[in-house]
């Protein structure tokens, strides 16, 4: 009987997928105790490459155009779509029923399209003409805030993943997302999906890690700029906040969705939106 | 008009200080800085000229100003003492006199004032959108009528020139209010698809540096979307707030919905550590407001942080020089250079750069540096002798770590707190005065060789508030303030402020915006 070619599920960084450099690893098992994946244990070392691969992606992908992030989210969610039966897979071996596997990849795949349209509208929405009291043309505009590092919910699915990126991504940040090792098997073969969507490296790095460990590092590195905290508890809030004041990281806590209510949010992509207002004189 | 030409005595002293300031050690730094300097400049003759014969004193009267000797605290509507703090006295910076003696709040002081305001607020929110507006456009023209006397007692307390508290802070504090007053009963129109509440509660610090404008950025919009607010005024700076309570009390706003508590820092602490409050909004330096996120970390009491700024001000070469020259005059000597978007670091592309810097220091020759009521005076006093302290150790950093310094060689008031317009060339990415914030009127020039080292110089720097572009070519203005990193860019001007337009930081110059539609958000809930 032919065995299986099992796969090695690694880390993301910088369009790359090595393994942890620290070597570790966490078994995740299914039900029966049957060996799913060796999941990589990110550490420090991992979490501040991925800031460097996110910093320098981060003018490119900030600096083009919107029409082309949205085309490059949708081709995600192509991708994502022609590989749906690997993902629904993954995600049954984690413990999610068939019906409930395929309902949260579809939710994912929709959530990519949803944001993918996004991308060159918020600034309409959200930017202004500031009707200023003397002869000067003035305007204000969303920009990205930066590197963002995104601690991703913990519920086991695609979804929950790509409700907490796509509103980075799409503004035109870059991420470092730090996935919670019982919940990262989809999110890292997701990464394959985003690797072969045109998604420049770096734009998006996934680490699968513990929230305790990376936390404080992702909180105090002075190069990210903004720090999403999916389900955060109370220490975890305050630990995010003492330690990002050191470079005024802009911190943010989210409740993710039910299952079926994830929808796009705009006021979502908007809190990794900073805003410039930009001043000329009129006249001749 | 005769009450104009009046005299004051504190001008009468200044035409007589002829002699070099004994106060303060920076014209030492000067003389032997500008025998390094590289470039001639007529300095002296001009500057002598200007001082001594072009004009005489032309000093604002302030016969018609009213101050109370005492103002105790100003809660719940009503001028209560103290219970748990004290008085301090408030002094005019350019004479060292003191004005009156103003309140401190104690810890149970600040407890009464935080009361007040969340027994108003309930009933506050509640009223009318249209009627609470009212409320503003009645306080809005109060201080139209009564900006004369604003801007006197604005410039006595704080230093700054009579020209600008009268031309520009008065002007945008009456229409601050003016414009919130409208967004009153628009708030639903403000955030589509998003259902908003008023925050509650607000606690409010600000500075120094634009007493009134920086009261005036805080209440309007904080009332305007349904909270009631407990302000701290600067230590040194708390007399137009008084005013401004004697404002709103004229108006009828509802008592306890402005509450102003004057004090330190341990009266701003006592606010920022209080749990009955759902948010602290703080105007200030980078460093107060870093420990008031950590103080505030995991309460989930909301902040906004408007803080520091070490702003680039780049002069391309096709730039129109002259007004480039006024821009940079403009961008670091408004106000002292007590300005946190102050354009602190020009940036001189360097075929043009001896030309602008030559035209800069003979600008600066011409400069009058004296008695704040002046209305001649350009650069006034000095906020506090604290402040000088300071701007007197950067400049020696600067001076100690190799730049080239030039100051004018006028001589300052004997009284007083002075600081002569400084322009350091030769400096460094590395230099003190280069990465820190002075706060006072000293600016740094660097040269670079094409719009990308411009770009990459001007953003390198752990903050972010504003920026300014001088070019002629459009393409240019547009690829450059697209590529600053910084919340506010300036082209081809400098300095300007509207209630209309977002004002705030990028990275450590602080976080959430204060003016526009985008200012409301930080004094609503979401749901």
């Amino acid at each position: 009987m032919r065995q299986p070619v099992w796969k090695t599920y690694k880390l993301y960084i910088g369009g790359k997928f090595p393994r942890t450099e620290s070597g570790r690893y966490e078994a995740v098992r299914d039900a029966d105790g049957a060996l799913v994946a060796n999941m990589s244990r990110a550490s420090r070392k991992d979490f501040r490459n991925a800031v460097v691969a996110a910093r320098s992606a981060l003018t490119g992908w900030s600096g083009g155009t919107a029409y082309l992030r949205g085309q490059i989210l949708y081709r995600a969610a192509e991708m994502l779509e022609g590989r749906a039966a690997q993902f629904v897979d993954e995600l049954q071996r984690l413990g999610l029923s068939r019906a409930e596997a395929q309902s949260d990849v579809e939710r994912a795949g929709d959530l990519l399209v949803n944001y993918a349209g996004w991308t060159d509208k918020f600034q309409a929405l959200f930017g202004s003409v500031n009707p200023v009291g003397g002869p000067h043309f003035c305007f204000s505009s969303p920009e990205p805030t930066g590197v963002v590092a995104v601690l991703t919910p913990r519920r086991i699915g695609l979804a929950p993943f790509i409700e907490a990126i796509a509103p980075v991504i799409a503004g035109g940040n870059t991420c470092v997302a730090i996935v919670p090792i019982e919940a990262s098997v989809a999110p890292i073969s997701f990464a394959e999906a985003l690797h072969t969507s045109d998604l420049p490296a770096g734009v998006v790095n996934v680490l699968s890690g513990h929230r305790s460990e990376l936390l404080p590092h992702a909180a105090s590195h002075m190069d990210v700029n903004a720090l999403a905290v999916w389900e955060a508890d109370g220490d975890e809030r305050r630990l995010a906040e003492q330690l990002g004041a050191e470079n005024l990281k802009r911190c943010f806590f989210f409740t993710p969705a039910a299952q079926d209510e994830v929808t796009g949010n705009p006021a979502l992509l908007m809190r990794f939106q900073e805003t410039k207002t930009t001043w000329h004189p009129v006249g001749t | 008009m005769a009450s104009r030409s009046k005299p004051r005595s504190l001008a009468a002293k200044n035409g007589s200080a002829a002699t070099p300031t004994p106060k303060i050690t920076q014209n030492g730094v000067a003389t032997d800085g500008g025998s390094k300097e590289a470039i001639a400049v007529p300095g002296g003759a001009i500057n002598a000229f200007v001082n001594e014969t072009l004009y005489a004193p032309a000093p604002e009267s302030t016969d018609h100003v009213r101050l109370e000797a005492k103002y105790p605290l100003f809660i719940g509507g009503q001028w209560q003492e103290p219970t748990d703090g004290g008085y301090a006295k408030t002094i005019n910076p350019a004479t060292e006199a003191t004005i009156a003696e103003v309140a401190t709040a104690g810890k149970n002081d600040v407890e009464r004032a935080i009361g007040a305001a969340r027994e108003a607020q309930g009933k506050w929110a509640k009223l009318p959108a249209l009627e609470r507006g009212k409320y503003l456009f009645r306080v809005a023209r109060l201080i139209q009528e009564r900006s004369r006397e604003l801007a006197i007692i604005e410039s006595m307390n704080g230093g700054k020139p009579i020209r600008e508290a009268r031309d520009v802070d008065l002007p945008i504090v009456a229409q601050h209010f003016f414009y919130h007053a409208g967004w009153a009963d628009k708030l639903e129109y403000a955030f589509p698809g998003e259902t908003t509440a008023p925050l509650g509660v607000v606690g409010q610090i600000i500075p120094w540096n634009f007493p009134l404008m920086m009261a005036a950025w805080k209440i309007a919009p904080a009332l305007a979307c349904g909270n009631t607010v407990v302000l701290k005024p600067a230590e040194t700076t708390p007399l137009t707030a008084m005013k401004l309570a004697e404002i709103f009390q004229d108006a009828g706003v509802p008592e306890g919905v402005v509450n102003i508590i004057n004090g330190g820092g341990s009266t701003g602490a006592a606010l920022v550590n209080h749990a009955g409050l759902d948010k602290i909004a703080f105007t200030g330096s980078t460093e107060v407001g870093k420990g008031i996120m950590k103080a505030l970390a995991g309460t989930g009491r909301q902040y906004t942080l408007e803080l520091g700024g070490k702003a680039a001000h780049i002069i391309f070469e096709d730039a129109p020089l002259d007004e480039a020259v006024e821009g940079i005059v403009n961008g670091i000597f408004f106000n002292q250079g007590h300005v946190c978007c102050a354009g602190s670091r020009v940036l001189i592309q360097e075929s043009v750069a001896d030309t602008v810097v030559a035209r800069l220091k003979r600008r600066l020759d011409t400069l009058i540096v004296g008695d704040p009521l002046d209305k001649n005076t350009d650069i006034g006093a000095i906020n506090s002798r604290e402040q000088l302290g300071r701007i007197t150790t950067l400049v020696n950093a600067g001076v100690e770590e190799g730049a080239c310094i030039y100051q004018p060689s006028q001589s300052l008031p004997s009284r007083g707190f002075y600081f002569a317009p400084t322009i350091f060339t030769e400096t460094a990415q590395s230099h003190r005065i280069v990465q820190e914030e002075i706060f006072g009127p000293v600016v740094t020039i660097q040269t670079f060789r094409t719009p990308d080292e411009a770009i990459e110089k001007a953003n390198n720097t752990r903050y972010g508030l504003s920026a300014g572009v001088w070019t002629d070519k459009g393409a240019k203005i547009f690829k450059t303030t697209s590529a600053l990193r910084a919340g506010v860019v300036w082209a081809n001007t400098f300095n300007r402020f509207d209630p209309s337009a977002p004002f705030g930081g990028y990275k450590e110059s602080g976080i959430g915006r204060e003016g526009g539609v985008q200012g409301l958000r930080s004094y609503l809930r979401f749901e």
